[in-house]
């Protein structure tokens, strides 16, 4: 991690922080929440999106398994939440790692497809096994979370938890990313090819990534559904909520670890301050997606840097590209 | 019934809605061999033939007009879509036109959902007596209907991709882009033309379907990604594959719904994506090499 990045994440730390004692209202302060909790989400598809080249259409469904894990075995059988927190998380993983193995083999986008099918059944399994999910009716009762005795029973102490696991994360992916497992990474998202005679193994990479970022989205699920004591199938375990993700990271900018906390950011109270339109939000929210692909191809984060260096004296123009003699 | 008889009727049953999962996975393999793009709108296009249909005939439009203009609208609209949202974005990784479908998608069905209301709504059948019977097995008669006509569009499908200069067009420029482009061909045409094709085809199997299923603003979601499981199953790019993958989607669906459980009809499509997938990820038709998508 450089001198920048370092600065960057004691700014963004800081700021964390500060914002609930500024926005002291209690839906403001939920709403944050929520924003920390999808952007574990998008800080792991954006690892599976912008740096292995793989598109997942299916993310809501590890994200449920991770939620019904932890509903079920804290709310009917009474499992020490942080020990099913940690068996949701292993169990959103150990399904990724069946679906990954055999379409991660192939290159090109059968991974979307694949996770797409994986999406619909899982959604559809929450509604159908109604002994186990509850059905349409949901889970109920699920626990609070507490630490060493201290219950993290309001909007601000459970905004901390949140935060605290999502800048966890985000430092773990800034330091992936630059590590030399993530420069492989980026060579594949170039060129599979050439990371592969250079000794990648590309395969094995991009399950390793598409595990670990089912896995962040398992342990946002938990953290949900000890956050809202309640789940059900709608609205967030279904495929509105994985096109939801996927717009998250590129509306924040592919590859881009912090643009993943602004498209989450952006998406979520987007999504929240929209709901006073009524029933227009669905279609306010669509084509706002439309033109923010057209008119911002970097996502937000690549707008602000372009806006913030037109502001700089002019950075020296590139060398001419050298002519590339052909044999 | 006898199994044999009750095999009969979800067979029929089963090509009938199968016949429509063709024409919309044959919509998802157009555009998909013009551009490479997923179009996720494509479940739109079959939702607003249907629904259009359900206003033209409120207002009085006898039927068969009324489908002749909400087919020609809604390709109208896939014109738009691709004039208007997909070229500006020529030269960009292909994820963003596709979320740019996906967008368009929501944008659609939220504007539908304004237009006509959250409810169901009945079209009336093509003409002809209510049902029909078959042997052993009862179906309406728009069963009939939905297979003649939906046969009758993949026929001339057919001719034109063979037959007309445009239609060769259209497959050299599927075949290979910048061979198409040395002799004179436009792919930015030849993709417009595949939206509108591909929008005409959904229109048309939306407005077929909709008198046996009812029409609604969040129909197309499940017929557009039980399409494109056709699509893949069949051979994403191959058009027989997208025909054969629809049929035999619909006839498992069916046998699924009346031997196993109506609930989890919907997840066969998936399970069927899945099996494809980790067995034979060309599909059944698809070509033998791998990549691309």
């Amino acid at each position: 991690m450089g001198a920048r990045a370092r600065y960057g994440f004691v700014v963004a730390a800081v700021l964390v922080a500060v914002l609930p004692l500024l926005l002291s209202n209690g839906y403001y302060q939920s709403v944050l929440v929520f924003i920390g909790i999808n952007a574990i989400v998008a800080l792991g598809l954006n690892l599976l999106m912008g740096y292995a080249g793989q598109i997942s259409l299916g993310h809501a469904a590890f994200h449920a398994m991770g939620a019904y894990a932890s509903g079920i075995l804290t709310a009917t059988y009474h499992v020490n939440p942080w020990l099913a927190m940690a068996c949701s998380v292993v169990f959103a993983s150990a399904v990724a790692l069946v679906v990954g193995v055999p379409t991660l083999k192939l290159s090109g986008h059968y991974l979307a497809i694949a996770t797409l099918g994986v999406g619909m059944i899982v959604s559809i399994v929450l509604v159908q096994w109604v002994s186990l999910t509850g059905g349409t009716s949901g889970l109920t009762d699920i626990p609070t979370l507490s630490v060493a005795g201290f219950p993290l029973n309001s909007d601000l102490r459970y905004y901390y938890l949140v935060w605290g696991v999502c800048l966890l994360l985000t430092l773990l992916s800034i330091n992936l990313v630059n590590s030399r497992f993530g420069r492989a990474l980026r060579a594949i998202h170039v060129s599979e090819v050439a990371a592969a005679t250079c000794g990648v193994n590309v395969a094995r990479l991009k399950l390793q990534v598409f595990v670990l970022s089912a896995a962040y989205a398992g342990l946002a699920g938990s953290l949900y559904a000890h956050y809202v004591h309640f789940i059900s199938p709608e609205r967030r375990f279904g495929f509105p909520f994985s096109i939801e993700a996927v717009v998250m990271v590129v509306l924040g900018g592919l590859g881009n670890i912090w643009g993943s906390l602004l498209g989450s950011g952006t998406v979520t109270a987007l999504g929240e301050f929209l709901r006073q339109f009524g029933d227009y939000d669905v279609a306010a929210f669509g084509l706002i997606l439309m033109l923010a692909m057209i008119f911002l191809p970097q996502g937000i984060s690549g707008g602000l840097a372009r806006i913030t260096l037109r502001r700089r004296p002019a950075p020296t123009p590139a060398a001419p590209p050298q002519e590339v003699a052909h044999r | 019934m006898s199994i044999w008889a009750l095999s009969l009727q979800f067979l029929c049953t089963g090509l009938t809605i199968g016949s429509i999962y063709a024409l919309i996975a044959l919509g998802f393999t157009i555009i998909y061999n013009a551009s490479g793009v997923v179009n996720f709108a494509q479940g739109e296009f079959v939702m607003l033939g249907a629904l259009l249909a359900v206003t033209l005939t409120a207002h009085g439009v006898p039927l068969v007009p009324a489908l002749v203009v909400s087919v020609a609208l809604v390709t109208l609209l896939g014109c738009l879509l691709e004039r208007g949202f997909i070229r500006p974005l020529a030269g960009r990784p292909v994820i963003t036109p596709i979320i740019v479908t996906i967008g368009a998608s929501i944008t659609l069905r939220g504007v539908s959902m304004l237009a006509w209301g959250k409810d169901a709504l009945p079209l009336a059948p093509l003409p002809g007596p209510p049902t029909v019977a078959l042997g052993s097995a009862v179906l309406q008669f728009q069963s009939v209907w939905v297979l003649g006509i939906s046969l009758v569009a993949m026929v001339c499908l057919r001719l034109f991709f063979d037959r007309t200069l445009t239609g060769r067009a259209m497959r050299a420029n599927a075949a290979n882009r910048e061979g198409a482009l040395l002799v004179g061909i436009n792919p930015g045409r030849m993709v417009m033309l595949s939206f509108m094709f591909s929008a005409a085809i959904g229109a048309l199997a939306g407005a077929l379907i909709a008198p046996i299923t009812l029409a609604s603003y969040e129909m197309g979601t499940m017929l557009g990604l039980k399409g494109f499981s056709a699509a893949i199953l069949g051979g994403l790019g191959s058009s027989p594959g997208a025909i054969l993958g629809g049929l035999l989607l619909g006839v498992l669906e069916s046998f699924a719904a009346g031997f196993i459980s109506s609930g989890y009809k919907d997840a066969v499509a998936f399970v069927v994506l899945l099996l494809v997938l980790f067995l034979r990820p060309t599909g059944l038709l698809g070509a033998r090499k791998l990549g691309g998508l």
